[in-house]
């Protein structure tokens, strides 16, 4: 694994950042969801994505991830792109995205990260299970490595879910509302381990809904509401005003804009 | 999560529903007309191969006990022939609809059978026009029916991909279109008065026993390929089946990985072309793996069951139809497998409907006698003047009636638990026809009262319930309270519960 300059809390070199967006705009069915986002994402810093529902918050990580295409824009993993940089991200889906009801042990899930690594083809080996279960054990799960994971709790679930990103051993971590429905010690786990991760020189961009613990758990903040509000230190961007201008009401014009591309569409076929 | 589940269990009913119908106005519409027009033109048996024929003509007759022990000790060559084709096939179905089933994409292989039957029908045509009399070459016939099948796969991911249209309704128009094509170029080769189509419908319903020994040396090598693959790309399948988003975040390429995929399905629906026929090639892919869903919790166990299901459904199905063969193998292979899946349904060991039962029933029971014991127990604690709860002496005993105000019972449902706890010695009936506990039950009682007050305790302390609602809300956890949940219950309430004994309770007792 290649050392990273972008370790230094003072990143002024945004090429080399852990994730650097530029111009991204993103599209559904020429709906705009993301309009003209700029950000660079310090390194080593916990960074909660805030936004009402429908602000495109999972849809920044997916775009970022390459999982939804982009009307426009560029986006970099540590000055590279995305397929150059891929095992130094870590994802964690939401939870709702899979169904949980499928055949595989807490233990194989994890190992899941671990694929890209084995290669095509290879059989998952004692070697990489032993890895899997120490992540499991990092997130408080080692002795729910063998159940089915129907079995878990919620709040379980989404830790075999960060375990899974955990094994991977990343420099970058995209997590997608893991603090939705689950229990306080799961929370408790989560928050535990973020601290670790970023005392390990790890980034995490985190997207959050609950704006009571934003201040408390993270360092940075991007208030999002389908474009950038603000971005910065919690203490400094984490303001009433911008909150306001987050969540106070639906952009008007963006809104109309996109309903008009819409009817236009539709009626041009 | 399980909403979810259901709801789309119950999409997928409907469309099966759906489909069904689609299939049988088909049918009825095509092959009548054919068999009369077949007769008209004079090819001789034609007729009696492919229609259903009328009941009166079909004789059904019971094997001897001498043709019975020939097939059932495989003496026969071309039953061994047949068996070693068709099980190979049940394994590589059963291994490859594990994914299918998983991937919740289980009407595909359905589609890929039905758009086979153009390609089998221009196969035919093609091969009939460069050399007459060579048309029905298997290898030729595979070739056309794979080609359509793959052109059918491919047209539902397009449909899906770029535009609008659902995956169901996706399926549901290429299904449709393919077969229907199908039909109508069969209808055309029919028209043909070489005779040289006969025996070419055995594809639609499957006609196991007419493999040859060179055509199961083709089925063998493609199910072994079939099977090879499945291996080689069991991990990548997986990921791609629990978690499409993750798996193309960390580079694996989704869309080849399916399209592998769909092949897979392609390359079974063909193998099973002829031993099973088209229509119901999808029950192979489908039936073992859901019936293996019963028996376990692991992928890599699920699919070693699914297969080794799909080579006994085969088996058998194949015996079967080699005792009583004027009825279609394909047919008797799906029913075989029906069997199959009804016994997993009931008895399997992971989520069989009677393990389901009994674990019902054993709770219900469980709470039964723990309502009864604490009934009881309560109500000699009101019936004493003095607080009783360090006293382990027999209460007093209860009259039926008194005890059936209680709780919200059916007299007949405190009868049985009455009974069951007397044959068990908790309870005990004096000669009066009043109940009491024996020394068991009071031991058992006070430990379940004590923990319905632990809980409620809890309850009060720490979530804020009001005690006069604490009663209902402990009454639902107190039964499936576990050891290391009370071990913490009681490490929590140290203070309020010196002793092991059992506590007053928190709320007025009725």
């Amino acid at each position: 694994m290649p050392k990273h300059p972008s370790l230094s809390p003072e990143n002024d070199h945004p090429r080399s950042a852990p994730l650097s967006i530029h111009d991204l705009t993103v599209a559904y069915h020429r709906k705009p969801v993301l309009w003209d986002i700029d950000y660079n994402a310090p390194a080593g810093k916990l960074i909660a994505i805030v936004g009402p529902n429908g602000a495109g918050k999972s849809t920044l990580l997916n775009a970022a991830l390459d999982l939804v295409p982009k009307a426009s824009g560029r986006i970099c993993f540590f000055g590279d792109s995305y397929q150059q940089q891929r095992q130094r991200v870590g994802y964690v889906p939401q939870r709702e995205s899979v169904d949980w009801d499928f055949p595989i042990s807490a233990l194989d899930v994890v190992a899941m990260g671990l694929y890209r690594k084995i290669g095509w083809c290879f059989p998952i080996s004692k070697k990489h299970r032993q890895t899997s279960l120490q992540a499991l054990q990092k997130v408080g799960m080692a002795d729910f490595a063998g159940r089915q994971i129907s079995q878990l709790s919620g709040g379980q679930q989404q830790r075999v879910f960060l375990a899974r990103a955990l094994a991977q051993n990343a420099d970058l971590y995209l997590m997608d509302e893991p603090f939705t429905g689950v229990d306080a010690a799961t929370e408790r786990a989560i928050v535990e381990l973020l601290r670790e991760l970023q005392s390990a020189g790890k980034t995490a961009l985190v997207v959050h809904h609950d704006l009571q613990t934003v201040a408390e758990y993270f360092d940075e903040v991007v208030l999002l509401n389908m474009r950038l509000v603000a971005t910065g230190p919690v203490d400094q961007v984490f303001t009433k005003e911008n909150l306001r201008k987050t969540y106070g009401g639906k952009l008007a014009l963006l809104d109309q804009v996109g309903h008009r591309m819409k009817i236009g569409h539709e009626e041009t076929p | 999560m399980k909403s979810s589940c259901c709801a789309s269990d119950q999409h997928f009913f409907r469309w099966r529903v759906f489909v069904a119908t689609l299939l049988i106005i088909a049918h009825c519409g095509t092959f009548p007309a054919n068999a009369n027009e077949t007769h008209q033109h004079g090819t001789r048996k034609v007729a009696a191969q492919h229609s259903s024929g009328s009941l009166s003509q079909s004789k059904f007759t019971w094997p001897t006990s001498q043709e019975f022990l020939r097939v059932l000790s495989l003496q026969d060559f071309t039953v061994r022939v047949v068996l070693s084709g068709t099980v190979l096939l049940g394994l590589c179905a059963g291994i490859v609809g594990t994914f299918m089933l998983l991937r919740k994409r289980s009407l595909v292989g359905d589609v890929i059978g039905h758009a086979s039957l153009p390609g089998i029908a221009i196969a035919f045509l093609v091969m009939e026009l460069l050399h007459p009399g060579s048309g029905k070459s298997l290898p030729g016939l595979l070739l056309g029916a794979m080609i359509s099948g793959t052109l059918g796969m491919l047209c539902t991911v397009a449909i899906h991909r770029y535009t609008r249209i659902k995956q169901d309704a996706a399926l549901a128009i290429v299904l449709s279109v393919f077969f229907g094509a199908g039909i109508a170029l069969f209808t055309v080769i029919q028209d043909i008065p070489s005779g040289a189509q006969a025996g070419l419908h055995q594809f639609i319903y499957g006609k196991a026993a007419s493999l040859s020994t060179a055509d199961v040396r083709l089925i063998a090598s493609g199910s072994i390929m079939v099977i090879l693959v499945s291996i080689l790309f069991f991990k990548e399948f997986a990921i791609l089946c629990f978690d499409e988003q993750f798996a193309s975040s960390q580079g694996w390429p989704v869309l080849g990985l399916d399209i592998l995929l769909m092949g897979l399905v392609t390359g079974v629906s063909v193998i099973g072309l002829q031993s099973v026929g088209l229509l119901l090639v999808v029950a192979m892919l489908l039936m073992p793996a859901a019936s293996a869903r019963f028996w376990t919790d692991r992928l890599r166990p699920l699919a070693v069951i699914a297969g080794t299901m799909g080579a006994l459904t085969a088996g058998l199905g194949v015996i079967a139809s080699a005792l009583f063969p004027r009825l279609a193998a394909g047919a008797v292979i799906v029913l075989v497998g029906s069997l199959f899946f009804a016994l997993s349904m009931l008895f399997g060991r992971r989520r069989g409907m009677l393990l389901r039962w009994s674990m019902t029933a054993q709770l219900r029971q469980r709470v039964g006698r723990q309502h009864l014991l604490r009934a009881l127990f309560e109500f000699g604690e009101t019936a004493s003047t003095e607080n009783t709860s360090t006293n382990a002496e027999p209460l007093a005993p209860i009259k039926f009636e008194t005890l059936l105000g209680m709780r919200s019972w059916a007299p007949r449902q405190l009868r049985r638990i009455l009974a069951s706890n007397r044959r068990q010695g908790l309870v005990l009936q004096d000669s009066n026809g009043s109940y009491g506990l024996t020394p068991d039950g009071m031991r058992e009682a006070t430990q379940v009262v004590r923990n319905h007050r632990l809980w409620e305790t809890y309850l009060i302390h720490y979530a804020d319930i009001a005690p006069s609602h604490v009663d209902r809300d402990a009454d639902q956890i107190e039964h499936i309270l576990e050891p290391d949940l009370l071990n913490e219950l009681e490490r929590l309430l140290a203070a309020e519960f010196p002793n092991r004994t059992v506590p007053p309770s928190p709320h007025q007792l009725n």
